[in-house]
């Protein structure tokens, strides 16, 4: 069924008795040529191009709850392409280009909103700094703006520009950034990627990869063995515990990372803001709440849930830049298990088990990616070659040297 | 969390900052033929267990001494509190029996 206005219009003055289910629910087949494990965003997303746009046939996603339980349903719907090194700016450019098709593309209403993103800095060295990453995104094909201290006046008046510590001295917007209604992505990928003939088995945790002579034969999960003949595995956060059935170690840890949201307000917040000297990124939703983040907590968590010291960091910041929202109330706050790699960058690779790839390491910029990643790593399992803007995004470039550390942090996954 | 510190009693986990994988304790040696490969899997592999987890505190906003935190990264319980000097002797003096 297409979903449109006319639709809607029809269904409404019938009742509403034409609605069907967005996926089926199919009991699991005994094999497939691909079975990609995580229901969230990025596997979804997987199985849809992969059966879209890679022509491929007999695939399953395995996800041990619902879809779209995991991260997908619990960052801070960020999108945006302002990334400054080689490795990572071409890739996240593509994603953006995706977004903005995306809604076409599946035929579902993900509310991609391009409303813009504003990364404010606060000294000269912060602006030299910005100017260059701008020049890097418009050599990319991507949008970058300068913005004045008046400018931002004009636009976000109320900022606090005359902060003694950090006054605000700029910002660098790129205007096609913005927010997405991050529980649709994972209904319109589930929903695409059904009617393309995957098959999403919810409720179905894989609890063992079996291999044969150095190649993988399928999966032990709670519904039964299922064969495959090639595995994807996208589980974020619980890449550690998947890997660990084959014996494998991954340069990542997973932390625990807050996102909070405030009560509803009427719009105050028109874009995207960011602090540039904390960590700090808010934007208001549909619904009025204000969306906001920060840090990690730091330390290594499977837990879903921060400590408090972390929503206090968060809420200074947020009042350091932003003294209005002082006033409002937290609403919900909650915890997601980042897969937080080595050098702050994602991996997109085959292991060196034949037949098993795998998706991770995304660190708390998985939302953004997720169409690119989903059609890189479609990519990668259908013609065993990684995509054009994801070369970068191997498992050797910490065995030789080529790490793509945004950050310069280091081997320190709670400092990305 | 509070973290009880064998020295100094509860402490806020707030005064600590957390390093990682207490397996950093044991740095390769550099003379090894394969040191080359130990020093890869020793600075960029980890386990990242769900359930118990040895890691590195060190108490940055106190008497700076380096901890083994045995802690369940599923629960976020504190099960076991060691001095990081003492963990290294005892594997230390392990090595040479």
């Amino acid at each position: 069924m297409r979903y449109s206005g006319f639709r809607v219009i029809k269904e409404a003055l019938t009742g509403h008795k034409g609605w069907k289910p967005a996926w089926r629910e199919p009991d699991p087949q005994p094999e497939y040529d691909y079975v990609i494990i995580g229901g969230g965003g990025h596997g979804l997303a997987t199985a849809y191009y992969l059966a879209k746009e890679f022509g491929q046939k007999r695939i399953a996603v395995l996800e041990k709850g619902w879809i779209g339980g995991g991260n997908v349903g619990r960052n801070t719907t960020i999108i945006r392409s302002n990334y400054l090194l080689d490795g990572n700016e071409p890739f996240y450019e593509f994603s953006l280009k995706l977004w903005e098709g995306l809604e076409q593309d599946f035929n579902f209403n993900a509310m991609v909103s391009q409303r813009g993103i504003v990364n404010l800095f606060h000294t000269d060295g912060q602006r030299d700094a910005y100017v260059r990453r701008g020049n890097v995104m418009l050599l990319n094909g991507a949008d970058a703006e300068y913005l004045s201290p008046e400018q931002l006046k004009s636009e976000l008046p109320f900022l606090n520009f005359d902060n003694a510590r950090f006054p605000i001295k700029g910002g660098l917007a790129q205007r096609r950034g913005g927010t997405v209604r991050h529980d649709a992505v994972a209904w319109g990928y589930a929903r695409g990627a059904d009617q393309h003939g995957v098959d999403i088995i919810q409720n179905c945790e894989v609890t063992g990869i079996r291999r044969q002579d150095g190649r993988i034969t399928g999966v032990d999960t709670s519904r039964g063995f299922i064969g495959a003949k090639k595995i994807g595995c996208a589980v974020a956060g619980n890449s550690g515990r998947l890997m660990a059935m084959v014996d494998k170690r991954l340069p990542i840890e997973s932390h625990v990372l807050q996102a909070f949201v405030s009560e509803g307000l009427k719009p105050v917040l028109p874009n995207v803001v960011t602090f540039g000297a904390g960590h700090f990124y808010i934007s208001q939703s549909d619904k009025g709440g204000l969306v906001f983040g920060g840090d990690i907590d730091g330390y290594n968590s499977y837990a879903q849930r921060g400590n408090l010291p972390v929503v206090e960091d968060v809420c200074e910041s947020g009042m350091a830049i932003m003294p209005m929202i002082g006033r409002a109330r937290l609403l919900r706050m909650w915890g997601g298990v980042m897969d937080m790699s080595m050098d702050g960058s994602p991996i997109i690779d085959r292991t060196d088990i034949y037949g098993l790839y795998f998706n991770g390491g995304w660190c708390y910029g998985g939302f953004k990616a997720t169409p690119a990643s989903g059609w890189c790593f479609a990519h990668l399992l259908a013609r065993d070659e990684p995509h054009a803007t994801a070369t970068a995004y191997r498992f050797d470039r910490f065995r030789k040297g080529l790490m793509i550390d945004e950050k310069g942090a280091g081997a320190q996954p709670n400092l990305h | 969390m509070i973290i009880e510190h064998p020295l100094l009693g509860p402490r806020d986990a707030q005064e600590f900052t957390c390093l990682g994988d207490a397996s950093l304790i044991n740095r390769p040696d550099w003379q090894e033929d394969d040191a080359v490969n130990r020093f890869y899997e020793y600075l960029y592999l980890r386990d990242n267990p769900a359930g118990e987890h040895r890691e590195l505190w060190y108490h940055e906003q106190g008497d700076r001494s380096w901890l083994v935190v045995t802690r369940n990264t599923v629960t976020h319980e504190i099960l076991r509190v060691e001095l990081a000097i003492d963990v290294a002797r005892t594997a230390r003096s392990k090595d040479r029996t």
